[in-house]
Formats: structure tokens, sequence, C-alpha cells
């Protein structure tokens, strides 16, 4: 489904990142391990096309992301990427249905009202369709955040950290639902998570390195 | 979904300084655009009276008093010149037409004009009912004196020394109406019309005293006819004279102003001066109204600013969901456009409203209420004006979405 090729990031003179190669089939389940600071979000952002690595090739879903610009790469991570960051970022303005409206409009996919009922329906929040993100438990949040990664059927999703601040159950409960929408949806799933709970349940695992040092030191950024 | 109602979602958020900032806003467009329709409808009340006038000729003192008392009827006239003068007038070949006024006495704050048939049809006015004078004492009523005083054709009504209300009556001379003109919307319909000999008659009164009581003594009811002799110095107040061509522009005022015991002003000349001075007041209006535009951009401005701290990981997930570079920064700027569009049309409509009633709130300017009712073409420089600053204000918070980087904010978020 993806393959990065010879990828290496830098901040400044910092390498950051480096990863000779990585391969996933389509609909496969990744853990990308490793201790906190080692790149793992970087490289999710990579996958996203949200960052453009230093040095690499990374081709997602069949498409260089090298050859990618400007609006034509928002496109395709639109259609194609599925993104439950750590912070989840739902937007605050909306409404739990109107955050998953959002990412259909924005991901140029049409409206589908039905697609949307069964999908809160299936991550368990269909009688919160009408609350604010404020009004949500954390619990909760990431149920709608796991729904909006999904919603437009991407190809890829990414999720960062998932169960970081979760109790076991609730860990237990988010990567279960992550990996039945991934399943439902026929989706690779990436998540990158230094959390040893999770290791068990993958399949696949792909572990970074810890960050060198004296890159570190260097680096610009901590 | 879409970037309208992303921006509505937002501008619902925060609906105290959205109406604050709109409030301000519409404060700026409203003082602007009423000084607008009621200045505007004064330019164009003054200019639409003086139409068709070239000179006003009176006695000697204030050109401005004079047109002012001649056209507008709103001052009064610096006093009388002799019928002589102005029948010589008439007679010199650049003037096509010379309209005698005699002034000097009121009916419940409207004046009473001595003057001739040719007066009602210069205004291109007609009788809606009964008919002009043909004899003295008759009068013709504007359709405001009418509709104000309820007098209608066959009522009589004495008219009082002076301009304004509250002058001696003269009771022993009253005025018989037998017409009511239809509205025309100019300054005859706030006049009441008769002959030149009827004011003569009035005021013969004063001069001979003793005919006047005879006149009282003889009669009963209107009089008919000449049963007064004119005095012996017939005299106008002031005259209306229109140039048989344009060239005597040049010429005839300072041949009158120079030859004879008149005085000329012309209307547009006078009308234009006055506007230039107070026209130093409605700029002081405008620039103040100006202040609180720029002002309430700034409002704004700082809102997007703060909002942008708190809404940059919205934008962030926003890019990550697919949004362009452009899209985020169409939802600022609608979001501000849609605050600045409200704030624009809630001021320009409490302006035309405000104008419309302007007769409940400053009851000397309800004539002006008639612009409430018009689009004027300053006003397209307000609607620019408006969303101009709206525009401006979201430059800075819009370039910083479109410099926004992604990765680094979901990093840090």
């Amino acid at each position: 489904m993806f393959a990065l090729t010879a990828i290496e990031h830098r901040y400044g003179a910092a390498v950051v990142l480096r990863v000779d190669a990585w391969q996933a089939g389509a609909g496969e389940h990744w853990l990308l391990a490793g201790a906190s600071g080692c790149g793992k979000t970087t490289l999710l952002h990579i996958l996203a096309g949200l960052t453009t690595p230093t040095a690499g090739t990374a081709v997602v879903g069949g498409t260089d992301l090298g050859t990618l610009r400007g609006a034509a790469r928002d496109r395709w991570r639109g259609r194609t990427v599925g993104l439950v960051p750590q912070r989840l970022h739902l937007v605050g303005a909306l409404d739990v249905r109107d955050n998953l409206r959002l990412a259909r409009y924005l991901g140029g996919v049409p409206e589908d009202p039905a697609r949307l009922r069964a999908l809160l329906e299936s991550v368990g929040v269909a009688d919160l369709a009408h609350r604010y993100p404020r009004e949500l438990s954390q619990g909760q949040a990431q149920r709608v955040a796991i729904a909006r990664a999904v919603v437009n059927r991407p190809a890829l999703v990414l999720a960062d950290e998932p169960t970081a601040n979760l109790d076991d159950a609730h860990a237990a409960a988010a990567l279960d639902l992550l990996r039945g929408q991934a399943l439902a949806n026929g989706a690779t799933l990436v998540v990158a998570s230094h959390d040893a709970r999770v290791r068990p349940l993958f399949p696949h695992v792909r572990a970074l390195p810890p960050r060198d040092r004296t890159a570190s030191l260097r680096g610009t950024a901590a | 979904m879409n970037v309208l109602r992303l921006a509505l979602a937002y501008a619902r958020r925060r609906p105290l300084a959205t109406a604050f900032n709109v409030a301000l806003l519409a404060v700026g467009v409203a003082t602007i655009t009423l000084v607008i329709l009621l200045s505007g409808e004064l330019e164009q009340r003054l200019a639409r009276e003086a139409a068709g006038i070239d000179l006003v000729v009176g006695a000697k003192g204030s050109p401005l008093q004079l047109v002012l008392a001649g056209v507008y009827h709103a001052d009064v006239p610096p006093g009388n010149v002799p019928l002589a003068a102005v029948e010589e007038l008439a007679r010199r070949p650049l003037v096509q037409q010379v309209i005698p006024m005699a002034l000097g006495d009121s009916y419940r704050g409207f004046r009473i004009v001595g003057t001739l048939p040719a007066f009602v049809a210069h205004y291109g006015a007609s009788p809606a009912s009964g008919r002009a004078w043909a004899a003295p004492m008759e009068a013709l009523l504007g359709s405001e004196v009418a509709r104000t005083s309820g007098l209608a054709v066959g009522a009589a009504f004495t008219g009082a020394h002076g301009l304004a209300e509250g002058g001696g009556d003269h009771d022993e001379a009253p005025y018989r109406v037998v017409g009511v003109l239809a509205p025309t919307g100019r300054v005859i319909d706030r006049l009441v019309l008769t002959g030149i000999d009827s004011v003569w008659q009035v005021h013969g009164h004063h001069d001979a005293d003793e005919e006047h009581r005879d006149a009282r003594a003889g009669r009963a009811g209107p009089p008919a006819g000449a049963a007064t002799p004119p005095p012996p110095a017939r005299e106008v107040t002031l005259a209306l004279v229109k140039y048989r061509s344009p060239v005597a522009a040049a010429s005839l005022p300072r041949a009158i102003n120079a030859e004879t015991v008149l005085q000329a002003a012309s209307p547009a000349y006078e009308s234009a001066r006055l506007f230039t001075i107070f026209g130093v007041g409605t700029d002081v209006v405008r620039g103040f109204a100006l202040l609180l535009i720029v002002a309430s951009a700034f409002g704004l401005f700082v809102a997007l600013v703060q909002a942008l701290d708190e809404r940059r990981y919205d934008l962030a997930i926003m890019r990550a969901l697919g949004a362009r570079r452009t899209t985020v920064v169409a939802v600022l700027l609608i979001e501000s456009l849609l605050l600045a569009a409200t704030g624009l049309a809630a001021g320009l409509a409490l302006a035309h409203v405000l104008a419309a009633s302007v007769g409940t709130w400053l009851p000397a300017a309800a004539p002006l209420a008639a612009g409430a009712r018009a689009w004027h073409a300053e006003e397209w420089g307000i609607v620019a004006l408006a969303l101009g600053a709206g525009i401006i204000a979201t430059l800075l918070p819009a370039w910083r979405a479109y410099r926004l980087d992604v990765a680094a904010t979901l990093a840090e978020g």
C-alpha cells in the first residue's frame, strides 16, 4: 500500500528520522513503535503528505508524494488518508455531526447523511451527534476523531498515540475501534505508539530506533 | 457543510465580540449614510426649488437673504422695491419673464404671496379643486396649507402680519379660498397665493387709516372688486427673473446692481455658497463616521488575530483533512466579510429608517425624509468602504493562515 525508500528528515543539520525501507501491503495493520521523540509523528506526517522528507521517496497508494504539490497534494490527502492526531483536534465550533460533514466537505466527498448515521452508530456515539466537542469526554472525543478519520473511506488510516492517557480498558477499546474501522473500511492502518500494551495486538511492527543523542544535542527542534 | 456555514459557526462561537464589532460598524455606516441621505436630499431640493429661476431681484441688502426669501421662502425679505423698477426690468430684451411677488403676511406660518398667475405656472402647479384667484382677497392654497389648516374652497381666513406665526391679525380683511392646488413637492405647496392687489389692499389699510375704517364699516364678507383704491406708491417685495438667453448671465446681474434700485441675486450661486457653509459641518460628521468604521475594522482585526491563536489547530486539522491553503484563507475572509456585510446592511437600513422618520426627531428637517426612499450613488462608496475594511482586517490573519505549518502545529498541539 505504501513504500518508503531511503527516507531521511532533518531539522537544520540534525537528522531526526531515518528509514531505509518500509513497505506495507493493502489492508495490513502496522504498529509504528519507538520511544518518545524518535520521529514517529514525523513519519506519520510524511505518510500523510503533510511533511516532505529532506531526502528519499514515499509512494503511498501508488502515488509518489514527491510529485505532488500544493492543492493537488491537499486533494490527494483528503481522499487517501485519514488521520487521528494525538490531540484529536475536533473543531470546537462544530458539533459532532458537523465535524464529520466538514471532513467530507474538505475531502471533496459528497454529503451522505446515511453514511454519517451508520458511522456514528458503529463507533458508539450516535446519541452525541449534536454535542459540541467541549461537551464530550476524552473517550467520546476519540471515538469521534476515529469516525472522522474513516468517514471518507481512506485507503490509509494513521493514528498517533491513540492510547496515551487512557487506562487499560479504554486503551483496548480505542484500539479495537481503530482496527475494526480500518477493517470495515478496507484501510491500511498504521498506529504510532510507544505503549507496550499495544504491541501484542499488531501482527506487523516497525520499530524506530531511539533518536541519535548527538543529533538531538545539535538539533534545533527539542 | 461549506465554507459559509463554517464561517457562520465561528461567528456564532464568539457572540459578544461579533455583536460588538458588527454594531460598531453599523453605527459608523449609519452615521455617514444619514449625512449623505439628508444633505443629498437638501442639495437636490435646493436645486429643484431654484430650477428655472435665473435671478431674484429685490431691495439691496444680502443676496443670500434675497434668495432665501424669494426662492425658498425661508427668510424675511430685505425690504420692498417700487413696482415700476420691476416693470422696467421686464422690458429689457435679455429678460424673458419677470414674476413679481408681494410678501409680508402669513397664515398659520404659511406665507401669503401676492403674485401673478405666472407664478403658479412657473411651479407647474394646477388647482386640484376650485380655480385661481381672479379678484382681490381671493386665495389659492398650496396643497400642504390646505391639508394642515383644513381650509377648503369657500372658507375664509385672515392673514397675520409678518411671516411667522403669532403676528397681529388683519381681522378686518379676510381672504376667501377659491382653489386648492394639487401637490407638487415644491415650495408652492406651502404657500398661500393671491393677487398682488390683495396684499396692497390689506396693507393699504395701514397707510390710509381713513379708508381702513370705511372699508370695515361698509363691508361684510369678502371684498368684491376695488373697494379700496390702491395706495399711491405701488411696491412689491421681490421678483423672480428668467433670462431670454444664457448670455444674460454675463451682463444682466451687474447691470441691475449698478443701474437700478434693485439688487440681483443668483439662486444657483447663493445656494451653492450656502451649501459650502454648512458643508463644513457635514464634513465633520462624515469624518467622525469614518473614524467609527476604521475603529470597527480594527476591532475585527483584533478579534480575528485573537481567534486565530485559538484556531490554528482547527486550521491545521482542516488542512490535514484535505483543505487547501486557499480554503482556510477563504474561511477567514468570508467570516470577516460576513460580519462586515451584516454591519453594513444594518447600518444602511438604520440610516434609511432614521432618514425616513427624520420629521419625528428633527421637525424642521421633515421634508428631507423624501431622501430616505432613494438609493444614492454615494452609498456604493460606503459599501466598498465597509467591505474593504473587512478585507483589510483579514489580510494579516489570512496570511498567517496561509503560511501555517500544518505538521508542526498538529505535533505541538
